[in-house]
């Protein structure tokens, strides 16, 4: 494995070294986030002063959709549409996944490599390839998809129910078809190098939690996206061979259409059987980031190492048995509504007993505040101010006059805008040194944290209000009503707070980029970490360490160990003379 | 030009930024910072920070509900709007109750065990009495309010009035109808096939049928006749004879529909009452709304009645309520002499998705009786 000659392609472009391929998730994740920001920064303008005119809207959008610097009300929708979608699947679920899942996996359980290199590189470019196809979809004459990011048909399915409907949602379609099986390559590999390739000593009980939550993660991407794929594919069935799936009894446009039979709730069903997954896709990698994380950073070790792990597995399992709760008022049998409530609230409890762990692990801690610690502690908090609003949705009586208002854009905006976005970067100021051997600055770190923390809850807190004041989400303007004139001031906090949010980012960039050139070199194990990553040398090497492959005879979690000198015992160390190595 | 000037500032504004963290660099090594340990005055000003983070936030919620408070959504004006918005108050005080103590906790935790106060971490890992605590008071505090909630959602959702008033929202790109059941209080059959000329429902009658398969034999003779002008077997032609096809077939379709009339009574929809723009509804009497949608889905929201389903194409939903507040009487409880009950379109339906409403007015039983009055039927509104 090491030892051939490289050159620039097989080194830097098509690389089979789980390390390079992390690098790329991350980059790539990272420019499609920046897409997807300043999406959200042109269509705050419309919403916080709807219908006036903005230079910087004509400037970057172009007369076409930005007539006389006033956002076209189709393009709104499509940037919401891409904006969403981005963040969903481009950020949150490739970049956040596939940066921490191909570094620590390999790294965390001592092995060389993935199980599967060749899948591995093919899941990168699978990820690269559908990044490419949507931000293609930003130029079609007609526009890019523009029905939200869950494109529920008929509206995503004919093309004369909105012009983004036509070629934007095909590229769309064929877009996220490339991103699915970028994920299945990706989750399968993951989950069998962690079944197969754990090193010697590497049991189970002394996973990391960070691999414990990606192995699951992985499982619930391998059975949930293709759910979605066939969501999709029916979809393209119905948009180009004449199919009724989801499709019946629909006058358009003049026309009576020839399709009967089929059912839109048979989309959301099986979108929402993706979707709900999804979001616990995109949660688990942060929870289990952030308690490597937070437990490095208190010199203890995570408190409750079980019940961790076992409220992953609650949650994971229960992830599967709530998507109803995004269709209380769908049309469904009001039946469901019942079922879907009690697994919704039960979901409640495994998310609760993490934080208590968390919580617990600070306490009696000899807390070292670095950057990411920062950011973790930022997650816990967000993922507390989301989590608990999440109660109310989960509630269909309540859900009645909630759905599809500012109530819920807040809700999964502070869980997964904030706290998943938190725990990544947290992860990456983290495992930077391990990423490009070099530490990131600390002092811009800092701004970074505190302005985006500020600016975090100053977006989305306010849109709590705007919700229960009625105010629906994916709304053009809402000055056709008077009932929402106290909207606008809220709309313009919003704004404000979002537009220095989102500059604040570019530091965040500026710091990446820097840091990777000349940030100062770092040293093997920068933070004092127990986990078999830092153990291998700083300068990468294909399969990871020279000679042989590490012994490991303990758990991870052996900080501030009485019985040791030292605040960190290494997994590697082996025992003394009866001591126990796992709790 | 612009575009230029804004290009060199950028270029020249990452300059200077780099110039001047290589300064700090240089500043820090010479101080002796690796740039990795975090310092004492660091970590001090960081942990008062989060402490003034958390309370600052708390400031921030306090003062935006204060602020805002007006234009949190009045008293609902439903019945079971009333038993929502106890439930709500209920899990709020839950959910702000966790908020408060989690925060104030994390507050402490992060001041008092910053390195600087604490130097040596506790090894303590576990502890299964607290698991079993906080596993088992979420779960109890939970399992009251599922079955509060689960009864709430049944309570507004079953048992459907017997004398509830059947009003129809109809939903399409981009407008409501409310169609009102007649005296008989029972609500024509429609169809997508009978969508036509001023049948903008497509509700079945004897008449519309009629009219409606009129219609089907001019719109075919006129393609039939179009056929002339292009190509034959071309292109042109395979697509008009496909809209042809379609036509028959719909055509065949309805003419089934006038085969049943024997057995069907459409003259039910006879006494039907469309309207646009604002419809009426009586006081304390329990309306249940039978929604449908013609092209896309949409959703019929009515916040102030706590009220919202979706309009699905090829299905009917449906969602009742009982009114308590009359339009009068909210305009005075809320000082605003120029309110109105609105319906807003809530599930995203195309580029007006976000000016589909009608006014909802609220209002006594004789005014009610008397406005419908005033409204013409389906029978007379040119559908012979």
């Amino acid at each position: 494995m090491s030892g051939h000659k490289e050159s620039f392609i097989t080194k830097y472009l098509f690389s089979y070294d789980h390390k390079m391929i992390s690098r790329q998730f991350l980059l790539t994740g990272t420019a499609m986030a920046f897409v997807g920001m300043g999406m959200s920064m042109l269509f705050r303008l419309q919403l916080s002063s709807p219908g006036e005119s903005f230079w910087i809207l004509n400037f970057i959008l172009g007369d076409k959709w930005a007539p006389g610097g006033v956002l076209d009300p189709n393009m709104y929708m499509s940037l919401v549409t891409i904006h969403g979608t981005i963040m969903v699947f481009f950020l949150l679920t490739a970049g956040l996944s596939g940066t921490f899942a191909n570094l620590l996996i390999p790294l965390q359980i001592g092995a060389r490599d993935m199980a599967s290199g060749m899948l591995n590189m093919l899941s990168y470019w699978f990820f690269f390839g559908s990044s490419v196809v949507m931000i293609c979809s930003l130029f079609v004459e007609a526009g890019p998809a523009s029905g939200g990011w869950t494109v529920y048909p008929p509206l995503s399915a004919l093309p004369q129910a909105m012009p983004g409907s036509g070629l934007g949602m095909t590229l769309w379609l064929v877009s996220m078809s490339l991103f699915i099986i970028s994920s299945l390559l990706g989750g399968l590999n993951y989950i069998v190098t962690i079944v197969n390739l754990r090193t010697k000593g590497m049991k189970m009980t002394r996973l990391p939690l960070s691999i414990w939550a990606l192995f699951l993660t992985a499982i619930l991407g391998v059975l949930s996206f293709p759910v979605l794929f066939a969501a999709a594919l029916l979809l393209i069935f119905d948009r180009t061979f004449g199919t009724s799936f989801y499709l019946s009894d629909i006058f358009i446009a003049g026309e009576a259409l020839d399709r009967t039979g089929g059912s839109p709730l048979l989309y959301h069903h099986l979108f929402w059987f993706l979707g709900h997954p999804e979001v616990y896709i995109i949660l688990l990698p942060a929870l289990g980031l952030t308690s490597e994380i937070i437990s490095t950073n208190a010199r203890k070790p995570i408190f409750g190492y079980r019940a961790m792990i076992g409220s992953l597995l609650a949650i994971g399992f229960l992830s599967f048995i709530v998507w109803g709760h995004h269709m209380y008022i769908s049309g469904m049998n009001p039946f469901l509504g019942d079922v879907f409530t009690f697994t919704t609230l039960l979901i409640a409890i495994p998310s609760a007993v993490k934080v208590f762990n968390y919580l617990s692990t600070l306490w009696q801690g000899k807390i070292h505040f670095t950057v990411a610690m920062m950011f973790a502690i930022a997650m816990v908090s967000t993922f507390i101010s989301g989590g608990v609003t999440g109660i109310i949705l989960a509630d269909a009586a309540l859900d009645i006059n909630l759905h599809d208002t500012y109530f819920v854009v807040a809700h999964f905006h502070i869980v997964m805008g904030l706290s998943a976005v938190m725990a990544m970067f947290a992860g990456v100021y983290h495992w930077f040194p391990k990423m490009w051997g070099r530490m990131m600055n600390k002092k811009l770190g800092y701004i970074h944290f505190w302005v985006t923390f500020t600016c975090a809850y100053g977006v989305f807190f306010p849109q709590h209000i705007q919700g229960l004041a009625g105010l629906p989400r994916r709304y053009y303007s809402y000055s056709e009503f008077p009932m929402f004139e106290g909207v606008a001031d809220i709309a313009s906090i919003v704004t404000a707070f979002a537009i220095v949010g989102g500059l604040i980012q570019f530091l965040f960039l500026f710091n990446l980029i820097y840091s990777m050139f000349r940030g100062p070199k770092a040293p093997q194990n920068p933070w004092k970490s127990n986990t078999l990553e830092w153990t291998t040398p700083v300068e990468h090497m294909h399969g990871n360490w020279p000679g042989e492959l590490p012994v490991v005879h303990r758990w991870p979690y052996d900080y501030s160990n009485p019985d040791h000198d030292e605040d960190f015992v290494p997994q590697i160390v082996p025992l003394k003379e009866g001591e126990v190595g796992d709790h | 030009m612009t575009t230029f000037l804004i290009y060199i500032v950028l270029i020249l504004g990452i300059v200077a930024l780099v110039q001047l963290v290589r300064v700090s660099e240089i500043s820090n090594f010479l101080n002796g910072d690796d740039g990795i340990v975090i310092t004492d005055k660091e970590t001090n000003s960081l942990s008062y920070g989060l402490v003034i983070f958390i309370f600052g936030y708390f400031a921030f919620y306090a003062w935006l509900v204060w602020r805002f408070w007006d234009i949190l959504l009045p008293d609902s004006a439903s019945e079971h709007g009333v038993a929502i918005d106890t439930l709500f108050n209920v899990n709020m005080l839950v959910i702000t109750f966790v908020f408060v103590v989690t925060h104030l906790v994390l507050a402490y935790l992060v001041f008092r065990y910053a390195k600087t106060k604490n130097k040596v971490a506790s090894f303590k890992s576990h502890d299964n009495t607290l698991e079993l605590i906080w596993t088992t008071v979420p779960t109890i505090v939970l399992g009251v309010l599922i079955v509060y909630g689960i009864n709430t959602w049944n309570s507004a959702m079953r048992d459907v009035p017997e004398d509830s008033i059947n009003i129809e929202l109809y939903a399409r790109q981009f407008d409501w109808t409310a169609r009102y059941a007649g005296k008989d209080n029972i609500l024509g059959k429609a169809n997508f096939r009978m969508i036509n000329g001023t049948n903008t429902l497509g509700i079945i009658s004897k008449n519309s049928i009629d009219s409606r398969l009129a219609a089907y034999d001019t719109d075919i003779a006129e393609l039939e006749e179009s056929r002339t002008s292009v190509f034959p077997g071309g292109a042109n032609d395979e697509e008009i004879l496909d809209v042809i096809a379609l036509r028959k077939k719909h055509k065949g379709y309805v003419m089934q529909l006038k085969a049943n009339s024997e057995v069907e009574d459409y003259s039910v929809a006879d006494d039907d009452i469309l309207v646009k723009v604002e419809f009426h509804i009586p006081i304390n009497k329990p309306v249940n709304f039978q929604i449908r949608s013609q092209d896309v889905i949409h959703s019929a929201y009515m916040p102030h009645f706590r009220a919202q389903m979706n309009a699905v194409p090829g299905m009917m939903t449906q969602f009742y309520f009982t009114p308590t507040i009359t339009t009068a009487e909210m305009r005075t409880k809320l000082g605003n002499p120029e309110f109105n009950y609105l319906l807003f379109c809530n599930k995203i339906c195309g580029t007006a998705h976000y000016n589909m409403q009608m006014n909802i007015v609220v209002e006594s039983e004789e005014d009610y009786q008397k406005w419908l009055s005033e409204q013409p039927k389906f029978y007379t509104a040119g559908n012979k």
